[in-house]
């Protein structure tokens, strides 16, 4: 199996940081990752998007022109990304900031409003983990415990508070898909 | 060593401060800048560790030079049109026979091109680059665990010949996080009469390429020349990838290598027996390896990004015992191995 | 008791100079040689030759040296001085080198207040290749590429090395001096001194331009040559002090934990 994601949204929004936590937590579950991030020129301007590959075997192309996942956190990532996802694939939508839909029938759609969970959660900077939280209920990539366990080993030395508050944010996004 | 996981670019820094490096200098440009930057940052706290942020890659070149023939095991990385301008500085060091480490993270070409991954320097780097007769030995890792593993081995190596080594890699390469283990590295064998470091009561030595006698500069050509048949006969790296019942053979390095092993995968699955056969020294090429192999498989794609360079080296390797064919994408396009695959099938339904 | 006034200085292979009668090479190697000698530095010296007619200095200077390709004599001195901090580390440059080709890496390893020495070879015009306009040719000056004279038009102004350097806030001293004559000679020596004294203190960038001859190129005689540089050339470029921050980087220093 190789499961391909794309993460995609505005600089700022800790687009690059959902993928770096979801590689790290597949390397920690023993799996075969690659990272790819969007760079240099394509970057400025307020955009970022990364590219993250699972698989229980060797992962050739680190690109993903039909990703099993994507993960839009603003409308120009919607429409840039929208057609790659393959059949059958999974879009997740920061729903407080974006109104479209996708115009495709055959792939699923999940509306997150993460952007207001993460204010009422008093933190705006949450709004990706609260994704994650959600993005890893469905897609069940990695185990939350081995998902949050790595989000902290990355955050480092940072302040513990810091650990509680992922922690509800993730707990946050992962109930709100419901089974 | 736990595995971490890490950029294409900070392995090669990681890889080169662990292997001892202790000097490197570099400027700017995308998409290796995260290499630079890794040395900024842990140079410092490195025993002995220099970085400098040169005016330009000439300048960068010129002081991994003189920092070699101090003795101190030195890097230098830029991507394509930087790699232009440190040909100057690599055909001296080649000429001096001062080791170093040179890394290009290639992007689209010619001329500024773009900074999107590409393999259209392989000419530059497997032809010498610079000017006048010699060679630079040029590896080609394919992930980021090959990079740690022969960004140090790749430091033996030039201080083994004394000769300059290029890590050749591209932009998917550098920027792509993968994890990795860091090896031991191997303790360094240098001899000290190599060293420039004042001449002390003895005798004092210099370093030169300039021989203005035809007849000493001859001898010293023909001398680097024995130097590299000797690398021909003992360096060469290479693996072979499901070539065992294969009907057909993508040859293929780096990125492309990659993309080949998810277009062979796609192939098998319909019922195609595709293998990869993946050079990693590009200089010296694996030559004979390949013209072994074309004793039993006589279908071959060369598979570039690129309009077609390594392809010659197929040719001259295969010398015309089987049939070669050749899929590229130049100047920063990255085909997906879907695309690969459909070009392979229709090929192979063509095949003897 | 007899006295040894005159020697073969110790620094200086007993090689016979390649160079042209008159030519000031010569006597600078020389100056270079006897201050090696007498501040006792020859073997934790090394030197750096440039392209040009002193690309072959590593047959006269009896220390360590590293040919550098044409001038990058700067930055790989500068890698030196860092890998090797207590050598004594010193550039030789011509105009060519320093203030066409390489005067990005002059002016950058200048910059970065790099603690090494250049010395640096100003005779106006290419003379390895022939005689050709170098960037401190002057105004109107003959070459066999400016056959009518330099035009500043054409060919831009003569680049004035000393001046722009000592504008540089890594630099700690710089003076210009002239062979022309055996008071010159006597003060280019003391001002190479004082460069090297400056780098082994650990005070930082030191530059001497010596005004030199080249008769062959200049088609004159040597003893013409002396004159136009003291008549002309010395007009152009005047000798003298135009840094010496060593005092204070001194004090500095000193100050420093």
């Amino acid at each position: 199996m190789i499961v391909k994601t794309i993460f995609s949204g505005f600089g700022g929004q800790g687009v690059l940081m959902m993928g770096i936590s979801l590689a790290n937590s597949a390397m920690n579950k023993g799996y075969h990752v690659t990272y790819l991030p969007a760079y240099g020129a394509e970057m400025r301007g307020g955009t970022a998007n990364c590219t993250v590959a699972v698989g229980d075997e060797e992962i050739a192309s680190p690109v993903a022109s039909e990703p099993d996942y994507l993960i839009v956190m603003n409308l120009p990532s919607l429409f840039t990304f929208q057609n790659k996802v393959s059949a059958g694939g999974s879009i997740f939508i920061n729903s407080s900031i974006i109104d479209a839909r996708p115009n495709r029938q055959d792939v699923k759609t999940f509306c997150v409003p993460c952007a207001d969970m993460a204010q009422e959660l008093g933190n705006n900077r949450v709004a990706n983990v609260i994704m994650m939280g959600a993005f890893i209920k469905k897609s069940n990539v990695v185990s939350p415990d081995i998902y949050l366990k790595s989000l902290e080993i990355i955050m480092g030395s940072r302040k513990k508070t810091l650990a509680e508050i992922n922690r509800k944010a993730f707990a946050a996004g992962f109930d709100y898909i419901k089974d | 060593m736990n595995k971490v996981l890490m950029s294409g670019n900070n392995v090669i820094a990681e890889a080169g401060i662990r292997a001892g490096c202790r000097f490197y200098a570099g400027y700017p440009i995308t998409p290796q800048n995260e290499l630079t930057e890794y040395m900024a940052e842990h140079m410092r706290n490195a025993e002995g560790g220099v970085f400098i942020q040169s005016e330009s890659e000439v300048a960068a070149i010129n002081m991994i030079a003189g920092s070699s023939a101090t003795g101190v095991r030195v890097m230098t990385s830029s991507s394509s049109p930087g790699i232009s301008l440190k040909q100057e500085g690599i055909s001296s060091m080649a000429a001096c026979e001062l080791p170093g480490i040179i890394v290009n993270i290639m992007r689209g070409g010619p001329g500024l091109g773009n900074i999107r991954p590409a393999q259209g320097d392989y000419f530059q780097a497997t032809r010498g680059g610079g000017h006048g007769d010699y060679r630079t030995i040029v590896i080609a890792p394919a992930t980021c665990q090959e990079l740690a593993d022969l960004t140090m081995d790749a430091f033996d190596l030039a201080d083994k010949y004394r000769t300059p080594v290029m890590i050749l890699a591209d932009g998917m390469m550098g920027q792509m996080m993968e994890p990795v283990i860091f090896k031991k590295p191997k303790p360094r064998q240098y001899p000290e009469k190599f060293m420039l470091r004042g001449a002390g009561t003895g005798k004092s030595k210099f370093i030169r390429g300039l021989l203005l006698d035809p007849i000493d500069s001859e001898e010293h050509n023909w001398k680097l020349a024995r130097k590299y048949e000797v690398i021909t006969k003992n360096e060469i790296l290479h693996e072979e990838h499901r070539v065992d019942d294969a009907d057909l053979v993508i040859v293929a390095y780096g990125t492309a290598a990659r993309i080949a092993k998810g277009a062979i995968k796609r192939l098998r699955d319909h019922g195609m027996k595709v293998g990869l056969f993946r050079p990693i020294t590009l200089w010296p090429f694996p030559e004979l390896k390949l013209r072994a192999l074309s004793a039993k498989i006589k279908n071959y794609l060369v598979f570039e990004m690129s309009t077609g360079q390594m392809l010659e080296d197929v040719r001259l390797a295969l010398q015309g015992y089987a049939n070669i064919e050749f899929h590229g994408r130049p100047g920063g396009a990255v085909p997906t191995p879907a695309e690969l695959a459909n070009v392979v099938a229709k090929i192979y339904d063509k095949k003897d | 008791m007899a006295k040894i006034v005159f020697k073969h200085p110790q620094s200086l292979k007993e090689n016979i100079y390649h160079y042209c009668p008159g030519c000031g090479h010569s006597i600078v190697h020389r100056l270079v040689a006897e201050v090696i000698d007498e501040m006792g530095i020859r073997g934790i010296t090394i030197g750096v030759p440039p392209a040009g007619c002193a690309v072959l200095a590593y047959n006269y200077f009896d220390v360590d040296m590293i040919e550098a390709p044409h001038g990058r004599g700067p930055a790989m001195a500068s890698a030196i001085k860092r890998c090797l901090p207590d050598r004594v580390v010193f550039s030789y440059q011509g105009d060519g080198d320093l203030a066409a080709i390489g005067i990005a890496e002059s002016l950058h390893a200048a910059n970065r207040g790099e603690n090494i020495t250049v010395i640096f070879i100003n005779n106006a015009v290419y003379g390895m290749t022939g005689g050709q306009m170098a960037p401190t040719t002057l105004l109107s000056q003959r070459t066999t590429t400016s056959p009518a004279g330099r035009k500043k038009e054409l060919d831009g102004h003569p680049v004035k090395v000393s001046e722009i350097f000592s504008q540089l806030g890594g630099t700690t001293y710089i003076e210009r001096c002239s062979v022309s004559s055996p008071a010159g000679v006597n003060k280019t020596k003391k001002a190479i001194r004082k460069a090297f004294q400056c780098q082994i203190d650990g005070l930082g960038f030191s530059m001497v331009e010596i005004l030199s001859l080249c008769p062959t190129n200049w088609k004159m005689s040597s003893i013409d040559s002396c004159k136009w540089i003291d008549d002309v050339l010395s007009k152009e470029y005047p000798p003298g002090i135009y840094k010496d921050n060593i005092a204070e980087a001194k004090k500095t220093a000193e100050a420093a934990p």
